[in-house]
């Protein structure tokens, strides 16, 4: 049984999505931006922490699916530490992975992220894996309206 | 269920054939949209092969053949929900498009400001944001009557409700999201009392139970050819003649009109008042097709059939642990919501794709139901006339195995 799917959901996304890291609200941050997916009623808030242009922290809030959950975990973590251009070059490569060829894409560069790399064969749940993104994006241009993947 | 032909009516449908991702198509999403019988392809396929010109135009053969056939199909339809003429049957694009057409005509001369319009929380949102297009507009108020946590109209509030400001009724006939079938003929009984009009969205009603808009009394009643195993692109909105006499056309054009000169245009008389431009005529006739196929067979018939399959699919799903039915009345049709314990309707949806199984997840564009039943989306199967027990065995096994997977 559903071993067709077992390049999409790998053991580290239904980890992610049992345990998502960095699931808090958090009272000091600097951006909260609101992410929505009006196709399957995802929403998230994502909040950063900002030292100049670096990101000091990241966590959300929310309710998703299995890939949506682990994609704005993964990326919580994954952005710590980086400068919003960093962050958004991650992003650009996590764009290029899930809906791109894949001889284009530098799964070394991308880490843990490449877990999410089966989405691109389920065009109907790209949009579960980039809504995370798309809000960080938003975030970090300090958009203050939510944001929709549609 | 013994005499229910249902070996030979799966074999009128070529795409049952189908595999997905190398498992058997079972295709649990009719709610969404129904499959098509052999009969209503061909029908289209003939009617460009042998038959088509445009209607009501030509002198010529082809063209008194396409009119015939399409005039034909009106025919049919008005005799399957027994309207009391063909003047009362108005082809349109579909449900949605009737709905706009009510609320552009009938809504924009009828329907002033502070005067409400009443419909359930139960709503797809073609029978909402059309209300509230024409609220906007001429400055009315839409009311919403409230259901209960079974998803049943809770019909005491729905009356409270009614009072001389209320200048249209227009409730779902059964719900998309819910299943629930609505007391239409309560709804409707206590309207005409108060003399205002009722128009029933009738898209999901309508492939699975039989509908006699005379019997009902409704004013308007809309539905869509998709939903009713023909065509998509085609549907059809019921309305009582005196009240489309009344109304002003719904778009300018061609075949709408008796005689034009560039001081005034007189408008031709009904159904075509309300049917300008070149209507899609082959979408008609295969929607005629499916309504001989679907007597041919007898929507009792298939009525209790498929009640059959719910009850079935229904006692099935309540035996697994973590799953809960959104939408429990009493008289419901053949669809069934539910959510998983820790499971979204989206995965659910996913996994059950890769064993060849099709149910829609999502909000059903119903998204008031879902913050009701405070669920983001829910899982939806939904059942048609072709499916069967062994079918919603597949389904059954394929939820108890995701749920094993995802611990």
């Amino acid at each position: 049984m559903f071993d067709d799917l077992r390049d999409l959901y790998q053991e580290v996304i239904f980890d992610h999505n049992r345990n998502p890291r960095n699931f808090r609200v958090m009272e000091n941050a600097d951006r909260k931006v609101e992410g929505f997916n009006p196709l399957c009623g995802d929403r998230l808030t994502l909040f950063l922490k900002m030292e100049g242009n670096e990101i000091v922290d990241a966590s959300f809030q929310g309710s998703g699916c299995a890939i949506s959950t682990a994609s704005v975990s993964l990326m919580t973590e994954i952005v710590k530490g980086k400068t919003g251009a960093q962050a958004e070059k991650l992003f650009k490569q996590f764009h290029e992975m899930t809906t791109g060829k894949e001889e284009d894409v530098n799964l070394e560069a991308i880490g843990k992220l490449a877990v999410l790399a089966g989405v691109r064969e389920y065009p109907a749940r790209v949009k579960c894996a980039t809504l995370a993104w798309h809000t960080l994006d938003a975030a970090l241009k300090n958009e203050e309206d939510s944001i929709s993947t549609e | 269920m013994t005499t229910f032909p249902i070996e030979k009516i799966r074999e009128d449908f070529p795409i049952l054939k189908e595999t997905i991702r190398n498992k058997p198509l079972v295709y649990l999403d009719n709610a969404a949209t129904c499959q098509k019988p052999q009969v209503v392809i061909d029908s289209i396929s003939h009617l460009y092969s042998h038959d088509y010109a445009n209607v009501h135009r030509g002198v010529h053969t082809l063209s008194v053949k396409a009119t015939d056939r399409y005039e034909g199909a009106r025919e049919k339809v008005r005799a399957f929900i027994n309207a009391s003429s063909t003047k009362e049957i108005i082809f349109v694009k579909g449900t949605t498009e009737a709905v706009n057409l009510i609320a552009q005509t009938f809504g924009k001369t009828q329907i002033n400001k502070g005067d409400e319009i009443l419909i359930t929380s139960m709503e797809h949102h073609s029978n909402i944001v059309p209300w509230q297009m024409l609220c906007e507009e001429t400055g009315a108020v839409l009311k919403v009557a409230p259901i209960n946590l079974q998803g049943e109209l809770i019909f005491k509030e729905f009356e409270k409700l009614i009072n001389d400001k209320t200048k249209l009724v227009s409730v779902v006939h059964m719900s998309n999201a819910l299943g629930t079938v609505n007391p239409v003929k309560k709804i409707i009984a206590i309207a005409k009392s108060k003399n205002i009009p009722v128009l029933l969205d009738g898209a999901q009603a309508i492939p699975h139970m039989s509908v006699d808009v005379q019997e009902l009394n409704c004013d308007f009643y809309a539905f869509s050819g998709h939903k009713l195993y023909g065509p998509s692109g085609i549907g059809v909105l019921y309305g009582k003649q005196a009240l489309l006499e009344a109304m002003p056309p719904y778009q300018g054009g061609g075949d709408m009109i008796r005689k034009v000169t560039f001081d005034e245009t007189e408008y031709n008389n009904l159904p075509y008042k309300f049917e300008a431009g070149t209507p899609s005529i082959a979408d008609v006739v295969g929607l005629g097709s499916a309504i001989d196929y679907l007597s041919e067979i007898g929507m009792d018939k298939i009525a209790a059939y498929e009640a059959e399959l719910l009850d079935y699919a229904t006692e099935k799903a309540k035996s697994i642990k973590g799953l809960k039915i959104i939408g429990e009345a009493k008289d419901k049709g053949a669809i069934l919501s539910f959510v998983l314990d820790k499971i979204h309707p989206h995965d659910i949806g996913t996994m059950l794709d890769s064993l060849g199984i099709a149910i829609r997840a999502g909000h059903h564009c119903a998204m008031p139901v879902m913050d009701f039943f405070e669920v983001p989306a829910t899982a939806r199967a939904s059942f048609a006339m072709y499916n069967t027990k062994q079918e919603i065995d597949v389904l059954i096994d394929g939820i108890e195995q995701l749920i094993e997977v995802f611990g």
